[in-house]
């Protein structure tokens, strides 16, 4: 507006107040509905959709990626659980395979031992039993010597041999004794 | 001249275009001014969002703020059923606040200090009020004027007042618009003229002349909100009306 002097005014109304103008109401009138119309429809048409668009696709978005990281928390909390749940059960499992190995161990080991001492038991038996019978060979040898070395011990006394029977009554006496 | 804080209003033909019946119609500083909002406006939301990127950049994300506060605006006074007149509500308030603001800029024409644009579109408001509203409500419109739970005694008087208060929006809805731009125009041209005259008158006159130029400064700063609050209070009237005419009942 600098660059324009009064003498460039519209015709006629110099002084009058310019919003009041009434002669220019009519230019302003008609420009105001063309811009106006004009400016609506180009938001009601093509702005104001692509914004709203913009916009709902976040929403949209922002909604949807809530969804799949609740579905995806879920699928972790499962898979926490099952994880927990194989390890209890194989903690189980373990223990239940220490009880099982431990309760066989202890009853082979009793089995074995038992036999063990069975055989030892029986090898003693025969060990004592060889004992009584090398014992009572051993005194019946005993007898036999004592009776020869009665014999010989009487035979060397009296000189002449002594009858049989009666060196068995006193070997059996003494022995007795 | 220079000075004249009225010669700012001033409308200048630029060149003619048509003439209907005996009225030439000039394209006009003022057409150029409208035409130019428009193309603001639209570069402002189109050119905004050409990416239509996910997350916006900083003018996209201006775009979507001036989207949603109007949407916002909108839905809170007139409920869903008004964002049928959603593109009406945001041309308004977008039109008038490009207008107001490219008016603050030094040199430019501020459209809407002319009275008829502001009431031209404060009377698009009232027919539009109207015309949905008995097309919506049939006679049950007129229930706008009759407040529920009065006294039958005083109704004809309150009834009274409110078809007056109604017929009045019109008028009081556009000159708020039109004398607060209009005012702060003036105001801001005395006060910067201030600093041209008292700037000629030697030493004193130029360290004087810097209290206008403060007040100059502080006061675009205050235009700058006006600006912005007045295309706010017209845009947010028109939701409140529009509630009438969908709500008729109070």
């Amino acid at each position: 507006m600098a660059t324009n002097s009064h003498t460039e005014q519209p015709s006629g109304h110099k002084g009058a107040f310019p919003p009041f103008n009434p002669t220019t109401f009519a230019s302003q009138l008609f420009w105001l509905v063309i811009a106006f119309v004009v400016l609506y429809v180009l938001m009601a048409k093509v702005a104001l959709p692509r914004v709203g668009s913009i916009i709902e696709n976040r929403q949209k978005r922002i909604s949807d990626d809530l969804a799949s990281a609740a579905s995806l928390k879920a699928e972790s909390d499962a898979a926490i659980a099952a994880y927990e749940k194989a390890l209890a059960d194989a903690r189980a499992r373990a223990q239940a395979i220490a009880n099982e190995t431990r309760d066989t161990q202890t009853a082979a080991a009793e089995v074995s031992r038992k036999k063990l001492e069975g055989e030892l038991n029986a090898k003693l038996a025969d060990a004592e039993k060889t004992i009584a019978a090398t014992k009572t060979a051993a005194m019946a040898n005993v007898r036999g010597i004592a009776a020869e070395a009665t014999k010989a011990i009487v035979e060397r006394l009296t000189g002449k041999a002594p009858d049989d029977s009666a060196v068995d009554a006193a070997v059996s006496a003494s022995l007795k004794g | 001249m220079a000075t004249d804080p009225i010669h700012q209003f001033q409308i200048i033909d630029l060149f003619p275009v048509v003439k209907i019946g005996h009225t030439e119609i000039a394209f006009t500083n003022s057409a150029a001014y409208m035409a130019l909002a428009v193309v603001v406006i639209t570069l402002f939301l189109v050119g905004g969002t050409a990416k239509r990127a996910l997350v916006p950049g900083r003018l996209q994300s201006a775009a979507e703020l001036t989207y949603e506060f109007v949407a916002t605006t909108l839905r809170s006074s007139a409920g869903s059923e008004g964002m049928k007149f959603f593109p009406f509500v945001f041309t308004l308030f977008t039109f008038i606040l490009a207008l107001n603001l490219i008016g603050l800029i030094p040199y430019t024409f501020t459209v809407t200090t002319h009275v008829i644009i502001t009431a031209t579109l404060s009377i698009s408001v009232f027919l539009t009020v109207l015309v949905y509203g008995f097309w919506k409500n049939g006679l049950h419109f007129f229930n706008l004027f009759v407040p529920k739970g009065i006294p039958i005694y005083i109704l004809p008087l309150i009834v009274f007042i409110e078809v007056l208060s109604f017929l009045s929006r019109p008028i009081s809805h556009s000159v708020r618009l039109f004398a607060n731009m209009l005012a702060g125009h003036i105001t801001l041209k005395v006060f910067a003229s201030f600093i041209i005259l008292l700037s000629g008158a030697g030493f004193f006159g130029m360290v004087g002349a810097t209290l206008p130029l403060a007040l100059v400064v502080a006061l675009t700063a205050l235009e700058l909100l006006v600006a912005f609050l007045q295309a706010y209070v017209f845009a947010i009237l028109t939701c409140i009306y529009l509630n009438d005419a969908i709500h008729p009942g109070h």
